[in-house]
């Protein structure tokens, strides 16, 4: 990362990550990892019994894979808020890709920011996710 | 419908310990190859007290703790209707491995939406750590889906 982060100008944009297809062992570290032990993410009989035809990614994943994005592309300290709305149900063998950009340049709390607006989709082009992050330039 | 009179409750508080093995281990199933989350010199030289923690690592807490399953259980709601709705962190300060965070949530609000064929759950949460600091917010929205 060698870019100032003071130069990040409205329409910059956030390197694009792309994700390998969701598969059952990920859902089932990332169950371990983050602590969302929701079984309808690791669980077929208790997905079906739900209604699913299967289990499906946690929102948590793909809002974690974003994070990676922006932190790829940003210091994480820089980060001062971070949020999603989860849009859509991302299911095995999706490809999640993340991607945003600079939408709008502030002072927060007296500190130069920008707001970065943060989508992750499918590669049908579905977005799961669509959130904003609020960085500090200084 | 899930009774309205919930709004408001708040559970005792969580402790949870922020563990180096836990955040390299949720680092490696994220991708997340920056060795701050992984190299306690790394982290000094990047000026943070130690192995820091992801942004969304700290969600953890209401999950490890089998907070978020007696909220579930508190407002009777069928688990397998349950949906992630929204999710914000706000954050003050860093976290760090051997950091002790304290949890203190609150149901801010419920409300419905279609009809009633949608209903939502809207909890806050704030993190202090070991030093007192005031470290994260957490604003989350959870989903009941009827039919």
């Amino acid at each position: 990362m060698t870019f100032k982060l003071q130069e990040l100008a409205i329409g910059d944009a956030m390197p694009v990550l792309q994700l390998p297809p969701i598969s059952r062992t990920t859902l089932a570290l990332f169950a371990g990892a983050s602590g969302d032990h929701n079984p309808i993410h690791i669980d077929i009989d208790f997905a079906c019994k739900a209604g699913m035809k299967d289990v499906f990614a946690h929102g948590m994943l793909s809002m974690a894979y974003l994070a990676r994005a922006l932190t790829q592309w940003v210091p994480q300290r820089r980060i001062l808020s971070y949020g999603v709305r989860f849009a859509a149900i991302t299911h095995l063998g999706d490809r999640v890709q993340c991607s945003g950009k600079v939408v709008e340049k502030l002072t927060h709390a007296g500190r130069p920011c920008a707001r970065i607006e943060l989508t992750a989709a499918k590669s049908t082009g579905e977005v799961t996710l669509a959130g904003q992050a609020l960085v500090a330039l200084d | 419908m899930i009774d309205k009179k919930h709004i408001g409750y708040a559970p005792p508080p969580i402790l949870w310990d922020v563990e180096k093995g836990r955040i390299a281990f949720f680092a490696r199933v994220v991708g997340l190859t920056d060795p701050i989350y992984t190299d306690e010199g790394a982290a000094k030289a990047a000026g943070y007290r130690g192995i820091v923690a992801p942004p969304t690592f700290i969600f953890g807490a209401p999950g490890d703790s089998g907070e978020t399953m007696q909220l579930i259980e508190t407002l009777e709601i069928d688990l397998g209707k349950v949906l992630h709705g929204e999710q914000r962190f706000d954050y003050h300060a860093p976290v760090c491995a051997g950091d002790t965070l304290r949890f203190q949530s609150k149901v801010t609000d419920i409300y419905d939406k279609k009809g009633g064929a949608l209903e939502f759950v809207v909890n806050d949460t704030k993190v202090t750590n070991q030093l007192g600091e005031h470290v994260a917010d957490l604003h989350s929205v959870i989903v009941v889906r009827h039919g």
